[in-house]
């Protein structure tokens, strides 16, 4: 067959570039060797959030029934069922977008791809048929795997990733994770509400080590609350497995070795690229791109993890649906991710956009700090979560917001309002301009941004 | 509260007054309906009534002084209100705070409240267009252009639907004409707006011909134009340029026009007379280092003018070639605002409609501009003192006096016309 454009892998940037494409009347496959959706939907974002809501649930039901007024005489929890709700839910979102693509008459070829030439895609399909098609363009999505650890491989039993952490079909009774980015904290949030000990390591001084240090230093606590060990500033000298599980020497504050069930090694992904014809690469191995996401092959492009990080569905299906948009008209000049929000769903939850404090000096940029805490908040207090706070960062001569971070309930929903806020450039008058609606935990964001000038009624 | 005592527009062409004679002294008692000050206008001398009671706090334009419409001469107090209390930053209470590290009212508050504010910040950059079109620009690049003092609606814009960004205010000069010519008088409409009657069509202005009327009209009424006109021998030139044309079809390039040796004759002059290439800046006369010829283009619905940017380290055939894509781009509306901003020199040619002379207005900040007719077939005199069948194109050269004197533009023409009726010369 021919195509306009052949995309290869069916994740967050593959299937919003094919549909999009296909939205602009071209003639599209998308080439998956697995299942549409990718890790977001298969083995990552979705799966995961359907996992930490029984993880929050049962946290509440588990420690602060009381506090509610909640009596249980023997609260217990069905692992499996629990593991298969995640499975449902994924499983359903993998369906949705079959379904996308039929409506959007976008050819969905469950194959691995190979690049013959640029032009022509091989599709080799599990029962070793193979079809040869031919594209005026191609897009490559293909993405990222768990990175390994050297000298500790995966074996999907004792060391394993966050593929495997999302199915044990059996609840550990300890686990170790190796990296507190996002991955690392979800999982060790969600195994620890269930009764798993859990231990975190992390070689830099912080948990969320890219998030703004008052953040990472209140989940730092709120974990230590919640009876999480964490080990900050600390590196594995050693890793090995055992007959019951794993033995991991650790060097930081203190050295120790420490013993567990299952390690879970959350360090970050790797590219995984498709087979054939291989576009140039960076010295880190993604994919290299031109301010059009075309790669030095001609008519073949490339987006979302496998050109590099931040690896995020939602920057992955922005790169993609820009690399399309530019492909088919050579007036449109793509853009490049440039502020983008990014979410911890363990509780607290965490989220982000645009500078850190911390970035924010070195770039010398002179700013105000607005902070509200949850705490001074009425709607935090009535739904009993007054952990927390928002923290707006100011330009001192304009008055544009620079960044945000929360850290709190829904801190990953309240963040959408200062990435439009950034995005449409917006000062600290349009936000405080703007009626919040009372109660809301959005109030909090209000408060913040009047700190900044003392002007906060509530604090 | 205080009340400023403004100058008032005593008629529709007032731009400013002279205060010929306070009535009152500070200190007086005044009263609504009392005669303030003696006012000179363009046409008459006429009294200036108070419209308020109250004392009279200060005088800013003393006896004999000019002020715009609009400038503030005085101060009316109220009755056992202190001067200082009037002028002293307000805190507190109802009134504006001015400070900068406190709230200031937003745009849209001040936009819809209007009222006197004591604000000592920048005013707000505007929200429409002088034509009343909405001019799509970001908070903060509306914040950014008011502390700038740059104007919108001369930006265009690259953010989602042609909104104006930061960025396209950080790379945008302030307004040419703010910036060279300070305290320039703004345009004003002398002539009645014309009304529309039935079967008429009204045409809402483009913020392009919003642009061309103020520059122009700015330019015209304000810069103290002369011309100068001259006619050279364009035969050697007609000769040369199919010499070469003929060579460059040989070998697949494009064509060289009458108007490329034009500009690169006028480019060539420019480098050697400095005092052309320049721009008058209020204290100060700016004799310009690079020539960035900016070229008048017209296009559907009125005309730009592309820049060639350091066209004098360009050959003819560099210049060709840049004038093409510029004013390809130009029809295209491609060009983006560098690249029609910050020329030095303009060249308008209006040959190709078979105009044999005319006579340009000056695009301000710049100090001249080049009127270009088109060849004509004529009889001339020769050396021989005989009259014979001759090629001649009309050239003037209008020029802002204060900046250019009649001997600097004659020697400019003079060695323009070298130039041009010596074209090898273009060639080197």
């Amino acid at each position: 067959m021919h195509y306009d454009l052949i995309v290869i892998g069916g994740g967050p940037a593959g299937y919003v570039g094919a549909i999009r494409a296909a939205q602009l009347g071209k003639k599209v496959a998308c080439i998956e060797k697995e299942r549409a959706g990718g890790t977001c939907l298969n083995w990552g974002c979705i799966p995961t959030k359907s996992l930490l809501r029984n993880a929050e649930l049962y946290h509440l039901m588990n420690h602060r029934a009381a506090e509610f007024g909640f009596k249980f005489d023997n609260l217990g929890f069905d692992w499996e069922k629990i593991i298969g709700r995640s499975r449902e839910v994924s499983d359903k979102n993998a369906m949705g977008i079959e379904f996308l693509f039929k409506k959007n008459k976008v050819d969905y070829i469950r194959a691995e791809a190979e690049i013959e030439k640029a032009g022509s895609v091989i599709a080799r399909s599990a029962d070793g048929k193979s079809e040869t098609h031919t594209a005026e363009k191609i897009l490559i999505s293909t993405g990222c795997v768990p990175r390994p650890m050297p000298g500790f491989e995966f074996n999907g039993k004792t060391v394993i990733s966050s593929k495997e952490a999302m199915i044990l079909s059996e609840q550990p009774k300890s686990m170790i994770i190796i990296g507190a980015g996002a991955i690392g904290m979800e999982f060790g949030y969600f195994y620890n509400a269930f009764g798993t000990k859990v231990t975190i390591v992390e070689m830099l001084p912080n948990l969320l080590p890219v998030e703004d240090t008052e953040v990472s230093q209140t989940i730092e606590k709120a974990f230590a609350k919640q009876k999480i060990r964490a080990l900050t500033g600390t590196k594995v000298a050693k890793a090995e497995t055992t007959e019951n599980g794993v033995r991991i020497t650790v060097e930081g504050k203190k050295n120790e070795v420490l013993e567990a069930d299952v390690a879970l090694v959350a360090i970050g992904v790797s590219p995984l690229l498709p087979g054939g014809l291989q576009p140039e690469l960076t010295e880190r191995g993604y994919i290299k791109t031109n301010d059009r996401y075309e790669t030095n092959l001609p008519g073949v492009y490339a987006a979302g993890d496998i050109i590099g990080p931040p690896w995020l569905a939602h920057v992955a299906s922005y790169e993609a649906t820009q690399a399309v948009e530019g492909m088919f008209n050579a007036d449109y000049q793509p853009k490049k991710v440039g502020t983008f929000p990014g979410c911890t769903y363990c509780q607290p939850q965490v989220a982000s956009v645009g500078l850190t404090e911390r970035a924010a000096k070195e770039k010398g940029i002179k700013f105000k700090v607005g902070k509200f805490p949850f705490m001074a908040s009425g709607k935090a207090r009535a739904i009993g979560e007054i952990d927390g706070f928002v923290k707006i960062l100011i330009g001192e001569e304009h008055g544009e917001i620079l960044g945000a971070h929360i850290i709190g309930a829904e801190a990953t929903e309240l963040i959408a309002e200062l990435g439009l806020a950034i995005n449409m450039e917006a000062t600290w008058e349009e936000i405080v301009a703007t009626i919040h609606a009372h109660p809301t935990l959005s109030e909090a964001v209000f408060e913040a941004t009047e700190t900044a000038f003392g002007h906060a009624v509530h604090i | 509260m205080s009340i400023p005592i403004e100058m008032p527009k005593l008629s529709d062409t007032m731009t400013q007054g002279t205060l010929l004679r306070w009535c009152k002294k500070v200190g007086d008692k005044v009263s609504a309906g009392d005669i303030l000050a003696e006012v000179e206008t363009d046409k008459a001398t006429m009294e200036m009534e108070a419209f308020d009671d109250g004392i009279l706090g200060a005088i800013y334009i003393e006896d004999g002084g000019k002020a715009t419409v609009g400038q503030k001469i005085g101060l009316l107090l109220e009755e056992g209100e202190k001067l200082e209390d009037a002028t002293a930053p307000a805190k507190g209470g109802d009134a504006p705070k001015a400070r900068p590290d406190t709230r200031t009212p937003t745009g849209a508050n001040a936009a819809q409240g209007g009222g006197s504010t004591a604000s000592t910040e920048p005013a707000p950059a505007a929200t429409v267009a002088e034509d009343g079109r909405r001019i799509k620009a970001s908070p903060l690049a509306r914040k950014i252009a008011a502390a700038r003092g740059v104007d919108l609606s001369r930006i265009a814009g690259t953010g989602p639907g042609g909104r104006i960004v930061r960025e396209d205010v950080l790379s945008s000069q302030p307004s040419a004409t703010v910036q060279a010519v300070p305290g320039a008088i703004q345009p004003i409409i002398a002539a009645p707006a014309a009304p529309a009657g039935p079967g008429d069509e009204r045409i809402p202005l483009s913020g392009m011909r919003r642009v061309i009327a103020d520059r122009l009209l700015l330019s015209k009424t304000t810069l103290p134009h002369f011309y100068l006109n001259i006619e050279v021998d364009t035969a050697p030139l007609v000769a040369l340029r199919a010499e070469i044309n003929a060579a460059a079809e040989a070998s697949g390039q494009g064509k060289i026009t009458i108007n490329d040796f034009v500009l690169k004759a006028c480019v060539a002059t420019l480098e050697k007379m400095p005092k052309v290439n320049a721009a008058w800046a209020g204290d100060a006369i700016i004799e310009y280092g690079a020539v960035n010829l900016a070229v008048a283009v017209a296009v559907e619905d009125g005309l730009v003018t592309p820049v060639i940017r350091n066209a004098n380290k360009l050959s003819l055939r560099g210049i060709s070639d840049a004038v093409k894509d510029l004013a390809t781009r130009a029809r295209n509306k491609k060009l983006k605002p560098e690249e029609y901003q910050n020329g030095t020199f303009t060249v308008s040619n209006l040959g190709s409609y078979g105009i044999e002379s005319f006579s340009a207005i000056i695009n301000p900040p710049q100090a001249a501009i080049l009127a270009v007719g088109a060849i004509v077939k004529k009889p001339v005199v020769n050396a021989a003192g005989e009259v014979v069948a001759g090629e001649r194109m009309a050239l003037g050269l209008s020029c802002d006096h204060r900046v250019v004197d009649g001997a600097i533009g004659a020697e400019y023409l003079k060695v323009l016309r070298h130039l041009i009726e010596n074209p090898t010369l273009l060639l080197l």
